[in-house]
């Protein structure tokens, strides 16, 4: 077994700079007693990674009063409103996504302005409505507009509907993405469920969709493929929901013969190259120094 | 510690890089882990596993040191005790079984006589509730994962079984633990392959709740990335730094 950690260890994924741009945090409403603890994980297991930047979102009230994918207008503010509390709370280590539901234009679109003059740096969208579905493109626009990477929620390869959610895959995010080639997404989770293999053709042609590290899933040659398929200043690292898997990631990365520039790349200059300017400012004086 | 659950050979429904048993031991030196237990791919997917396990033991005999080659055997064809004390004579840690592969479902009479005749002669049964994760599979991999209920039922077969469940996660194993007397708990091992880590943090929780001397270390090799484990391991909070796992 691994030795106990004592004080000052360096951290787990070494000391240069390292943003999750896909990450959650919990709240009062959102159902579960724990989320406290579950937040102090993240922070926890963050700090002994070495993750410099954890890029949020709160997901309404996680089904509590409206479901999770498809949350209703006064659970987004609520979540909203939590994730602004924990990322003013955190400035050091926190920066947020603003959850939007596209089926109510009106109200997504005032929420990113409402957010964005708070400090919010981006925009997440779940599974609310297929990516390429029109009432998409006045939050795409105003997203290019202002310079915010949409996150968006994606499985890898739908081949069919789901319950809970209105899934999106590779494809449907690139419909949505060629017709707005201002706006960078992020494309959720090529470990999060589905065929990632699918992804990598569907996204390859269009160059403003940077997919994510994230998710529990860890097969052996994704990290290869992806990186072939796509290069290394395309791809993202992030945890989502089980910072182990990233940072097995991580690790995998250092072993599959990767450049060390092509790693930072990964670790944070993508996302430092794609969310507004001065976002991550312990990003660049950790790789001053 | 040993990696109690990796392979060798390829999968029918992806590509996986360099299943062999030099890449493996190539990453077990990375890992500092001292050896594997290691099936045969291929064979959860052969109707007769027999010739996918002579393929096993002449793969891994010049790695015998480090690598313990675990055979599949099925117990619903004739001539399984054969079968098992050849397992047994040649120097298998384990048997592997695939019962949704083999299409035996979870009070199946044979597999529950074919685990005690194992336990009897010391040798443990390594079940996986899947490969690959249920959103991914391949149209033709309709398996379906192993059931907890299946589990329970072997776990209940007889004093002498003994089981380690590979790629469980934390509400199949609560499920399958508390479901069972206290002797009935201690038959079974389960490996950290997929169990999740912070924040949820499901594997502290099973440690301080089942215990971590129920839980082996097990990546999934070559499906899987053998650093998840590990950095899980990592990752425990404070209180669990430097608990001792099982073992086999």
């Amino acid at each position: 077994m691994t030795p106990p950690r004592g004080a000052g260890e360096a951290p787990l994924a070494g000391s240069a700079p390292l943003i999750d741009v896909h990450a959650h945090f919990y709240h009062a409403a959102a159902g579960r007693a724990d989320w406290a603890e579950v937040n102090a994980s993240r922070f926890r297991a963050g700090e002994r990674i070495g993750i410099t930047y954890h890029v949020a979102s709160v997901l309404g009230s996680y089904g509590f009063s409206s479901p999770t994918y498809f949350p209703s207008p006064a659970d987004v503010e609520r979540g909203n409103d939590a994730m602004l509390a924990i990322a003013d709370r955190e400035p050091d280590r926190v920066r947020m996504f603003t959850t939007v539901n596209p089926n109510y234009t009106d109200h997504a679109l005032g929420e990113i302005e409402r957010c964005t003059k708070r400090g919010a740096i981006g925009v997440k969208l779940l599974a609310s409505r297929r990516a390429d579905d029109p009432l998409l493109d006045p939050i795409a626009e105003l997203a290019g507009r202002r310079g915010l990477p949409i996150l968006h929620h994606i499985w890898q390869h739908r081949t069919r509907e789901w319950p809970s959610q209105e899934i999106s895959d590779g494809i449907d995010l690139a419909r949505l993405a060629e017709r707005h080639s201002g706006t960078s997404f992020i494309l959720a989770h090529i470990g999060g469920g589905g065929d990632y293999m699918h992804t990598f053709r569907a996204v390859a042609h269009v160059p403003n969709i940077y997919p994510d590290l994230s998710g529990s899933g860890v097969d052996r040659g994704m990290l290869d493929t992806a990186v072939t398929a796509l290069g290394a200043r395309r791809l993202l690292w992030g945890c989502d929901l089980t910072m182990c898997t990233g940072l097995a990631k991580l690790r995998a990365l250092d072993t599959i013969g990767l450049r060390k520039d092509d790693i930072e790349d990964i670790r944070w200059r993508n996302a430092a190259r794609i969310f507004p300017a001065n976002s991550f400012d312990r990003c660049r004086a950790g790789a001053a120094q | 510690m040993i990696d109690v659950n990796t392979f060798v050979g390829p999968y029918p429904f992806r590509h996986v890089p360099h299943p062999t048993p030099d890449a493996l031991l190539r990453v077990l030196d990375r890992e500092e882990l001292e050896g594997a237990w290691v099936g045969h791919l291929p064979s959860a997917y052969y109707r007769d596993p027999t010739l996918g396990n002579a393929e096993l033991f002449t793969t891994l005999e010049p790695f015998s040191k480090r690598l313990g080659p675990v055979p599949a055997i099925r117990p619903d064809w004739p001539g399984w005790e054969a079968s098992l004390r050849d397992a047994k004579s040649a120097g298998a840690p384990a048997i592997r079984v695939y019962p949704p592969q083999w299409g035996l479902g979870p009070h199946d009479g044979r597999l529950r006589e074919f685990a005690v005749a194992a336990g009897e002669s010391g040798l443990p049964l390594v079940l996986t509730v899947r490969f690959e994760d249920l959103r991914q599979r391949h149209p033709l991999d309709v398996a379906g994962d192993l059931s907890a209920a299946a589990i329970r039922s072997l776990a209940r077969a007889g004093d002498a079984v003994r089981l380690v469940i590979t790629a469980a996660g934390r509400e199949m194993i609560e499920e399958v633990h508390w479901g069972l007397t206290p002797e009935e708990q201690q038959r079974v091992l389960w490996d950290i392959a997929w169990i999740w880590g912070p924040p949820e943090d499901h594997l502290a929780k099973l440690f301080r709740t089942v215990g971590a001397d129920r839980f082996v270390f097990g990546s999934q090799w070559p499906l899987r990335l053998v650093q998840t484990p590990r950095a899980n391991l990592d990752l425990l909070p404070d209180d669990l730094r430097g608990v001792s796992l099982g073992s086999v």
